[in-house]
């Protein structure tokens, strides 16, 4: 069955200020969007709520067609979560961290790929805290090439990364899809992704609301 | 599945041991503190004597308290706490094998610095195997009770502070038959129904408390 993931009239409430209402998706195979908005319109609440790690105030976020907040560590399985923070420990080493992550998602992974992919390789013993922030960056994405999920949430994965390193992550995207993977990536500067649609979630700001300069 | 949990038992006490001074310094701590009541009460031996299990048994709860805010604090900051929600085993397995590593980081050195401390205090020779013994039961419901508050006072401001005004008051029936489980040692009284309460309220923890910091975990990801 082919997957899909769909959000249905979703209205996400957070603090005491509606973020976005009436914000309906559907993700299905091999699709990319590119979620678009001004600072706090959402992106990252969105993306968090694909990932059922926040849930929606009303509306229904589905995995073919079963409610994800029903169990989210089997929704957990398919999905890739890379948000502003890198997730990783200074302390441990790349081959660590990676394998570490890995374990938590699969009971197999592939980290010479991985590492590979983000040209690590050389740097596979180093620990963390000794690596670059675009380096760390890298680390975080090589996760989703380590154990495959379906599908790709990436909050933002661009920042701080070279050009070098932005080709590496299209290359990645294109495979992924190739492969019949999603991929939803929350971005303000222009990424070239092929066949990509973009979404723009600041239009499911709340009707009459004022403008949020800066918040996020 | 379980090798899952057995990483993440893994990492967190390699993260640990790398740090180094974790351990060190919640060692001497209790060493320090521990040492201090002698030259507050005087060196009478009747006096440390008496004071000796309750002492030990106090400063440990305080030295559990200085190590918890980190169980969960910078899993919270770097992002992990997310990875770790999204994995393949529960929620609550994968507190427990966080708190054994806490235990082990944490619990461990206190239950192997006791009796040493006890030699200071001029415990009763009687009560040694009781001390280590009422430790050994009793550190990990530390650990348990203590995951809870750290959960709790996740992302909050000061939460060092916060953990100790949750968590110390529950920790105070462990003392309570932690101390009479030494005292009743010492004076030749029936120590099992202290040691069986005491297992009881482990075995009591050890489902709870992960249900419960595994809910309040889920919580402070809003």
């Amino acid at each position: 069955m082919p997957s899909s993931l769909t959000g249905n009239d979703l209205v996400c409430i957070r603090g005491e200020r509606t973020v976005f209402e009436g914000l309906s998706f559907s993700i299905g195979e091999s699709d990319a969007i590119v979620l678009r908005g001004a600072n706090g319109s959402g992106k990252s609440t969105l993306l968090r709520l694909m990932a059922g790690l926040l849930h929606p105030y009303s509306g229904v976020v589905t995995w073919n067609k079963l409610d994800i907040s029903q169990d989210i560590h089997t929704h957990g399985a398919n999905i890739h979560y890379v948000g502003h923070q890198d997730a990783i420990k200074p302390l441990l080493t790349v081959a660590e961290n990676l394998s570490f992550a890995a374990s938590l998602k699969a009971s197999e992974f592939n980290l010479r790929n991985a590492l590979e992919a983000f040209s690590l390789i050389n740097l596979t013993d180093l620990p963390v805290r000794l690596l670059s922030a675009g380096q760390r960056r890298r680390l975080a994405l090589s996760r989703l090439i380590a154990s495959q999920a379906p599908l790709w949430l990436l909050d933002e994965p661009t920042v701080s990364l070279d050009g070098g390193a932005v080709t590496m992550l299209l290359s990645a995207i294109a495979a992924h899809r190739a492969g019949g993977g999603m991929v939803v990536v929350a971005a303000h500067g222009p990424l070239n992704l092929p066949y990509a649609s973009e979404f723009d979630v600041g239009a499911f700001a709340p009707t009459g609301s004022v403008d949020f300069e800066g918040a996020s | 599945m379980i090798r899952a949990l057995i990483q993440i038992l893994w990492r967190d006490l390699r993260l640990s041991l790398r740090q180094g001074s974790d351990v060190a310094v919640l060692v001497t701590f209790f060493v320090i503190t521990v040492s201090l009541f002698p030259f507050a009460v005087g060196p009478e031996p009747v006096i440390l004597e008496r004071i000796a299990a309750g002492v030990i048994w106090v400063t440990a709860l305080l030295a559990t308290m200085l190590s918890l805010d980190r169980l969960f604090q910078s899993d919270f900051d770097d992002g992990s706490l997310d990875l770790l929600i999204m994995s393949s085993p529960p929620l609550e397995l994968i507190v427990l094998a966080k708190v054994t590593a806490h235990w082990l980081i944490a619990g461990l050195p206190l239950i192997i610095a006791a009796p040493f401390l006890a030699v200071a205090l001029r415990l009763p020779a009687d009560g040694y195997l009781f001390l280590i013994a009422v430790m050994t039961i009793g550190t990990p419901t530390l650990s348990l009770v203590g995951a809870v508050g750290a959960a709790l006072t996740l992302g909050a401001r000061r939460s060092g502070v916060l953990i100790s005004l949750l968590v110390l008051p529950l920790f105070i029936p462990v003392l309570i038959f932690g101390v009479a489980a030494i005292d009743a040692g010492i004076s030749g009284l029936a120590v099992r129904p202290h040691l069986l309460i005491l297992g009881a309220m482990l075995i009591a923890a050890l489902p709870l408390a992960p249900w419960a910091t595994a809910t309040a975990l889920r919580q402070s990801l809003t």
